[in-house]
């Protein structure tokens, strides 16, 4: 089912000496630096790490691998193309074709960790599992739908949703291997795909405001409404996934506070309150240092008695622009 | 009295999050042509992070430029970082960069907008710090 080919039906040479959005040439900027490939990473020095996983770890592995590649492969083919059009400036555009590209990359780095770690069985077998996981598919028909539809804002509200919610309950195995010292290449790998899809969740984000910014009162009411529909609509769905996957090792409710977490950020990614409180975004410590090294640090200088404040470290303090 | 010092992009957050404070606040100007803003009173410095991944260029040049005048730097007496725990190292290190070159505090550390937790905790302990000082 081939839908009309969706073009921009009229381009301009891109002129990036004359800029209509900043932020357009400093996400551009954030992106190409953070540029990388698999190739880099010594994914063979996981190999050993990998024979102490059980059977069961190993499977688990498989599908949340497969599971992400889906969702990149969406992102990339689908998903961010779909922006071109609705794109406001031609820097935007470039933006996104480099998200796109980016995408592809991080679909590819699962089979670069496969074929290191897995036989070709249990690479298909895994793929198969990805096709008839009822729950995962889903997922992928939720995001396609509001791809397809005629709405621009719509599509970045399943953009951002995608890029900085429905990624994490796969993240979250990566980050729980590592804070156990296991696959902790693999780990590299996954912390820069998580570090590039921060930025477009945000990028795409950013762009959603600034069109919410043009809308009507009504308009912006409607969106919202729609914002937390669809949140809702893919959180259950997500929950079940991540019982699908995870309650064969006993870890579901630790990778649901993780969903929590991470659907707060999405939403305010899109400029939206967060949704869950406190008490249920509690991620484990362990997986907030697998993600950010100095994130468990305690910063909270307002409660308890001021003495435990951290005053910054005096390495990490070179910044050739910082001249007193 | 103004006793909030930020510095936010277009994108706007950082603002957001100052805005819900609704403490008195003063915003580094975006652009260079700007007329630098000069302080007179002691203040908090809330600041987001930039880059990606890497110490250098995480602290906004705005924020520099704010700092580089030695009357500013003297009257700051905190910084509240913003950021995003998925930038891994680069997660809120402008405020410890800041608080080390400063020798200041690095009092709390949000993400992107801030929860609402964050913004009462914030807003409670800014109206304790401010007591407690001469």
């Amino acid at each position: 089912m081939i839908d009309k080919l969706k073009l921009v039906s009229h381009v301009d040479a891109i002129n990036w000496n004359k800029i209509e959005d900043e932020k357009d040439v400093e996400v551009w900027n954030r992106l190409t630096n953070n540029f990388w490939l698999p190739e880099k990473i010594p994914l063979s020095n996981d190999v050993q790490s990998w024979n102490t996983l059980t059977p069961v770890e190993q499977q688990l592995t498989m599908r949340v691998f497969t599971g992400l590649t889906l969702l990149d492969t969406i992102q990339g083919t689908v998903g961010a193309v779909s922006l071109i059009p609705d794109a406001i400036t031609p820097h935007e555009e470039a933006v996104y074709t480099n998200i796109a590209f980016m995408e592809s990359v991080h679909a590819k780095s699962y089979s670069s960790i496969f074929s290191t770690l897995a036989s070709t069985k249990e690479i298909d077998e895994a793929f198969r599992w990805s096709t008839e996981n009822v729950n995962l598919q889903r997922k992928a028909e939720i995001v396609m739908d509001y791809y397809q539809g005629d709405d621009p804002l719509k599509r970045k509200v399943a953009s951002v949703l995608l890029e900085s919610f429905l990624f994490y309950s796969g993240f979250y195995l990566p980050m729980y291997f590592s804070s156990r010292a296991r696959l902790t290449n693999t780990a590299d790998l996954i912390r820069l795909i998580i570090r590039d899809e921060a930025v477009h969740g945000y990028y795409i984000g950013y762009k959603y405001q600034k069109g919410l910014e043009a809308a009507t009162p009504e308009r912006r009411e409607e969106m919202k409404n729609y914002t937390f529909e669809l949140m809702y609509e893919l959180y259950e769905n997500e929950v079940q996934y991540t019982q699908d996957l995870y309650d064969e090792v006993g870890l579901t409710e630790d990778v649901k506070k993780f969903l929590h977490y991470n659907a707060n950020k999405a939403l305010m990614n899109l400029g939206y309150e967060a949704m869950f409180p406190k008490a249920v975004t509690d991620v484990n410590p362990a997986i907030l240092s697998a993600l950010s090294p100095n994130a468990d640090e305690n910063h909270d200088f307002f409660s308890g008695s001021g003495s435990s404040y951290v005053i910054g470290k005096a390495v990490n303090t070179e910044d050739a622009d910082w001249d007193f | 009295m103004t006793d909030i010092v930020y510095f936010s992009s277009t994108s706007g957050n950082t603002h957001r999050f100052v805005e819900k404070l609704g403490r008195a606040a003063a915003r580094i100007p975006l652009y260079a042509r700007d007329e630098p803003l000069r302080v007179s009173e002691p203040y908090v410095l809330v600041v987001p992070t930039y880059g990606g991944g890497e110490t250098k260029g995480a602290v906004p040049k705005q924020v520099i430029r704010f700092l580089n005048d030695e009357h500013n730097r003297s009257l700051i007496r905190g910084v509240i970082g913003a950021g995003n725990t998925n930038f891994g190292t680069a997660f809120c290190v402008a405020g410890d960069i800041i608080a080390a070159k400063c020798k200041v505090p690095h009092m709390y550390r949000f993400e992107v907008l801030g929860t609402p937790d964050d913004v009462r905790i914030v807003h409670d302990g800014l109206e304790e710090f401010w007591k407690q000082q001469p």
